[in-house]
């Protein structure tokens, strides 16, 4: 009983502090746009790929990138509890860390999805038709990777003392995560090397399951995909449960 | 015993030794002062009782519990106020208390009612639905110790509660600390850097040093032993045979003055007064705390001289932060 309403306690005090942070939300809004429209839209005059031009085609990339940054940056948030001391509050509670954990990353979903769910609502504007099958499998897919993401920057900010440190080590995860998604490319035809790399990449899977849902192409069936980030996100809230318990003040 | 603490220790870095094998134990309704210099190693042992940090060595129990084998259940048995400001501030006070009393399992049909007793002790009712950002170092030290005590623990840690209170809060939070021991039963301890706070609270407090407990004691033993004094200044040459006068247990002579350590000085007064032939000033110094605390430490608190990063610092700094 007391575990649920300290798991209530910690989601609800992510969500206020999110909606006071005017910043986050803002930003929250505008990073994709800006993506969809300069990026998209400015080389999408000019490259067509598979049948479609380009804002079209990066769209769920954007989607993807959106849930990735967001997630795996909220793992900055720990970093700040411990700065500002309140982790000790809620380090002496009497609750399981594994439940300190998943407070922490219902909270990080719950910006994922708002966030999701503003990039999901600018897809008819760039011609992306919806169905409702289409909107559940997205949001399936979006859900499942923010769980893995917030998890994995959990994981990150848990062991990081000062949020420069977290940015640092974050960008060396997020980057190479995000460019070698097939976000911005199709990935089959890719030279032997890079097709590795790539099928290494959670956010593949990811990328390839909202673009199948989205625009009737993908590499890999829409299951598959789902399994592969299952597993991810169910791997990640494992180790992220293991670095809370090792977590110090 | 509600605690008993055994051969504490903790090394930080395999060279600090923050807290050396300290030994104590205390009485169910007890308030037990934790004094020393800082870094003594208080905030230290602290931490280890409310099991957020790990000893290095030795273990204690607290509500029977052991920090080691059961941290949960000891984490259910305590209130802790840190020593450094750890209520988010992008909450309001009410928000802050609400989230302690969810986390804390504070029954749900309670939370409206001891929130609102909460806020009211400590007199910020008026300010509930204000961010804790907005508020004064004060007001948020009290809305910290509000915090500490909501879920009305069995045992509960202040670490230096009252610093940059003013008075008059200071002297409310006094009583209200006795009145939750004597109507609650809950047993304190708390560390302090005002000598007068852990006379007028502590049954018995503990001096430490460098990680090592120097002396374990009632204030008024401690202070007893340090006994009274009699100090006489301009007194010239005219001294007399101290050595004959037998209630004089001690006595050292300075420049133009003479310092007599006697059992009870009022009532020694008289014949110290007749066996000085002249004297300009006569002065009866009882001992405080503050002696004790020398004493043992070779070391001198005075008022303000606040911890070291200590409370009201902190605020400074992190409100730039954010
Ligand atoms: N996280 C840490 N890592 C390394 N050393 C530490 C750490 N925390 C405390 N120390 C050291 O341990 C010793 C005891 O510190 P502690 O904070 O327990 O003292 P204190 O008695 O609470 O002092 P104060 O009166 O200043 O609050 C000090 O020498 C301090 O430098
Ligand atoms: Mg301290």
């Amino acid at each position: 009983m007391s575990e649920i309403s300290g798991l209530l306690a910690l989601w609800l005090r992510e969500v206020k502090v999110f909606t006071r942070e005017h910043s986050r939300v803002v930003s929250s809004v505008f990073t994709p746009i800006l993506w969809l429209v300069v990026f998209g839209g400015g080389l999408g005059s000019s490259i067509v790929i598979q049948g479609m031009d380009y804002q079209t085609f990066i769209y769920p990339g954007i989607v993807s990138m959106s849930i990735l940054f967001t997630s795996v940056f909220f793992g900055i948030y720990i970093v700040w509890d411990r700065k500002i001391d309140f982790l000790k509050e809620v380090l002496v509670a009497p609750l399981r860390r594994s439940t300190i954990f998943m407070g922490k990353v219902i909270g990080g979903m719950t910006d994922s999805m708002i966030q999701g769910t503003i990039v999901l609502l600018l897809g008819p504007l760039i011609g992306i038709g919806y169905t409702p099958l289409i909107l559940l499998k997205a949001y399936i897919v979006v859900f499942v990777m923010a769980a893995g993401l917030v998890s994995l920057g959990l994981v990150i900010g848990s062991q990081m003392e000062s949020p420069e440190g977290f940015g640092m080590v974050v960008s060396f995860v997020v980057y190479p995560l995000f460019f070698l998604s097939g976000a911005l490319f199709p990935i089959d035809n890719l030279p032997t090397w890079l097709g590795y790399f790539v099928l290494l990449d959670p956010l593949t899977y990811g990328v390839d399951a909202l673009r199948g849902a989205m625009l009737g192409t993908s590499r890999f069936p829409y299951l598959l995909d789902l399994g592969v980030i299952t597993a991810f996100a169910a791997f990640m809230i494992a180790l992220g449960t293991q670095a809370f318990k090792r977590m110090k003040t | 015993m509600i605690v008993e603490v055994k051969g504490l220790t903790k090394v930080y870095d395999k060279e600090v030794k923050a807290v050396d094998q300290v030994n104590f134990s205390i009485k169910e309704g007890e308030v037990f002062g934790l004094l020393g210099p800082n870094g003594a190693g208080k905030t230290t042992l602290l931490h280890m009782l409310a099991t957020i940090i790990e000893p290095t060595e030795g273990t204690a129990t607290v509500n029977g519990f052991d920090i080691l084998k059961e941290p949960g259940r000891v984490r259910g048995s305590i209130g802790i106020v840190f020593q450094d400001p750890s209520s988010d501030d992008m909450l309001t006070g009410y928000e802050n208390l609400m989230l302690h009393a969810m986390m804390f399992g504070v029954p749900r049909s309670e939370w409206g009612e001891r929130i609102n007793n909460a806020l009211k002790l400590v007199e910020l009712t008026p300010r509930a639905n204000d961010r804790v950002k907005k508020y004064s170092g004060g007001m948020r030290r009290r809305l910290e110790l509000a915090r500490g005590l909501l879920h009305e623990p069995k045992v509960l840690f202040l670490d230096e509660p009252t610093l940059g209170l003013d008075p008059q809060s200071r002297e409310r939070v006094w009583e209200y600390i006795q009145s939750l021991v004597k109507e609650k039963g809950i047993s304190v301890i708390i560390t302090t850097h005002y000598m007068e706070e852990a006379d007028h609270l502590c049954d018995r407090v503990a001096i430490i040093d460098s990680g090592r407990i120097a002396v374990m004691d009632k204030p008024s033993t401690l202070k007893h032993e340090i006994g009274e004094r009699i100090l006489l200044k301009g007194v010239g040459d005219s001294i007399p045979d101290l050595d004959a006068l037998s209630f004089i247990k001690k006595y050292e002579k300075y420049d133009d003055a003479v310092e007599l350590c006697v059992d009870d000085a009022s009532k020694r007064l008289k014949a110290v007064l007749e066996a000085f032939p002249s004297f300009e000033k006569v002065e009866i110094r009882l001992p405080t705390l503050n002696d004790v605390f020398l004493k043992y430490t070779g070391r001198e608190i005075r008022e303000g001289d606040a911890a070291e990063g200590g409370f009201m610092e902190r605020i400074m700094t992190k409100r730039k932060n954010r």
